[in-house]
């Protein structure tokens, strides 16, 4: 059995990312890339068993499965093509966890291109949902290279608006918006501050406030007295090693 | 009249080799679609990034001499194929990807380059704009967008009020009017009824209805009472009254999936995506696949490399 003195930084990042749906209930959980659907999947497999969770291919598998593989057998609870997966956005009941080429300190976040967005120097992943997302349900973010280059003063396209844009809108298009927590593989981060600026939740086990703060290039809030990321549970550690993800395809995104 | 025994739903199996009547045979190849279609026009491409794609109908728009084409898409290798060949002025999309390869690397190059035109949408909002088109109203409200740096990047989207007590601010989506759309079954009869057999129809049905004229390819056609033999009553999701050509085509949607009848083949999918790289790969590739004159020469291509 796995001792909890061995968890690593991508088991830590895994379990932070599974409590960003911690309290979700009965809605559609969606993380995106390797480390949050492993954490998805760990989050609906222990504390908020009442999630649905979709395998990206049209249906909503009802059992544990490990990431990466295909051929995995799968009880299907449901049909869900991508028609349907645009109005259980627009229902409000499915949380989204991203990826974030760029992030700042209003959780604006930009996944669709590097430069001007007219021509610009690195074309990305484009808008994607983002934009449909943040004004419908909870989104978080996931963030594996924590770096002035991630976590930026100013982001060059906004996919995802964050708390100044929707607080620009106003009532009632910003009612339904809410951005949970991020996450990176230095800290958990979120919004929990009087203006909705980021601060620091918890840092991981020996990352410092100097660390994060030289990595950022705004002012953090939270600064002060700082939490230390929980780490995994023993059953925790079970799953993510040997149910979950027993190839490791989470320690790709920590090279 | 008696009881004859049990009732069987429709969707149960095949169905009584019943009288069918007469129907309008629609059947044509690529390049008879292609001499329909004409430079400037606003084509719909069905399927999503390289899932069921249309692409022996995109290769006869390549070696065609069509050009300044506006392309609407859940893009993949069409709108990359299109812009690596210039047939393209504007792309009108939710996204550009090639699933395994996120990022489709013929068309990033060509915003890089700033080659085409282009009018990037959210994703739920691109499935809005179709809708529309097919409902022929002139828009549909969404809340997607607000904040979002999509009106920005597009500014001639506008917003509306709803009418209502709410007075709840918009985004006005605005119908996609489809010259033509092209889309890919698994199954069509001659008539024009297409059949989806995968895990997701995309939004096939909406392309069909969106388009002054709709041109299906398939992996076979089958005569119409046999259009049960394989899939339930819920896959005859094409009505060939939104349907004006039908082109045979077996492997038509190669090198993207088309489950179950095959999935992606992802080494031509890598060396396609590497000829972005090396003009020289780029050259090679074009001579070999793109100027094959027909789908069958395509195949004998194909089957050449293994």
């Amino acid at each position: 059995m796995s001792s909890i003195a061995e968890a690593t930084i991508d088991e830590i990042c895994v379990v932070a990312c599974a409590e960003a749906f911690r309290g979700d209930g009965e809605i559609l959980c969606n993380p995106i890339g390797t480390v949050p659907i492993v954490g998805g999947r760990l989050a609906r497999a222990t504390f908020e068993p009442d999630l649905v969770y979709t395998d990206t291919v049209a249906v909503l598998p009802a059992n544990n499965f490990p990431v990466g593989d295909p051929d995995a057998p799968k009880v299907v609870e449901s049909w869900v093509p991508y028609r349907t997966v645009f109005d259980i956005v627009w229902s409000g009941k499915r949380h989204v966890l991203m990826g974030a080429s760029q992030i700042d300190q209003w959780g604006n976040q930009n996944i669709a291109a590097i430069g001007d967005f007219r021509q610009p120097k690195a074309q990305l992943l484009g808008l994607r949902g983002a934009p449909g997302n943040l004004v419908n349900h909870t989104t978080s973010y996931w963030v594996p290279n924590h770096s002035t280059r991630s976590f930026v003063a100013s982001v060059d396209v906004v996919s995802g608006p964050g708390y100044d844009r929707m607080r620009a809108l106003g009532s009632p298009s910003n009612r339904f918006h809410e951005v949970r927590r991020v996450v990176s593989n230095l800290g958990v981060f979120d919004f929990q501050t009087d203006d909705n600026r980021m601060r620091i939740a918890s840092l991981h086990p020996g990352v410092t406030v100097e660390q994060v703060v030289e990595a950022t290039a705004f002012e953090l809030a939270g600064t002060d007295e700082v939490a230390e990321t929980r780490l995994p549970s023993e059953e925790e550690l079970h799953l993510i090693r040997e149910v979950l993800d027993p190839g490791g395809a989470r320690k790709a995104e920590f090279r | 009249m008696g009881w004859a025994g049990p009732v069987l739903p429709v969707w149960a199996g095949s169905q009584e080799r019943a009288i069918v009547a007469a129907m309008v045979d629609k059947r044509m190849t690529e390049d008879e679609v292609v001499s329909e279609l004409k430079d400037g026009m606003t084509i719909g491409i069905g399927g999503w990034g390289s899932r069921r794609k249309p692409m022996s109908l995109v290769r006869a728009i390549l070696r065609s001499d069509l050009k300044d084409l506006t392309v609407v898409a859940y893009g993949g290798p069409d709108i990359g194929l299109l812009c690596a060949a210039g047939k393209l002025r504007r792309a009108v999309y939710g996204f550009v990807s090639l699933d395994s390869i996120p990022l489709e690397p013929h068309f990033r190059q060509a915003r890089q380059s700033g080659a085409i035109e282009f009018t990037e949408l959210d994703e739920g909002a691109f499935y809005l704009g179709l809708l529309a088109a097919s409902h022929r109203v002139p828009f549909y409200p969404t809340r997607a967008g607000l904040g979002s740096d999509m009106l920005t990047m597009n500014p001639e989207l506008r917003t509306v009020t709803s009418p209502y007590d709410d007075g709840e601010e918009l985004v006005a989506i605005p119908a996609f009017k489809l010259d033509a759309a092209l889309i890919h079954m698994n199954r069509a009869d001659a008539a024009g009824n297409g059949q989806f057999l995968g895990p997701d129809l995309y939004f096939d049905d909406l392309f069909a209805m969106a388009a002054d004229k709709t041109y299906l390819s398939t992996e076979k056609i089958v005569p119409t009472e046999s259009l049960l033999d394989v899939g339930s009553v819920h896959t005859l999701r094409i009505q060939r009254i939104f349907t004006d050509g039908v082109v045979e085509a077996p492997r038509g949607a190669h090198f993207t999936e088309c489950p179950p009848d095959y999935g992606r083949d992802e080494a031509f999918q890598r060396e396609y995506a590497a000829t972005a790289r090396d003009p020289e790969a780029w050259e090679a590739f074009r001579a070999t696949y793109l100027e094959a004159p027909s789908h069958a020469d395509y195949l004998k291509a194909l089957e050449a490399r293994s």
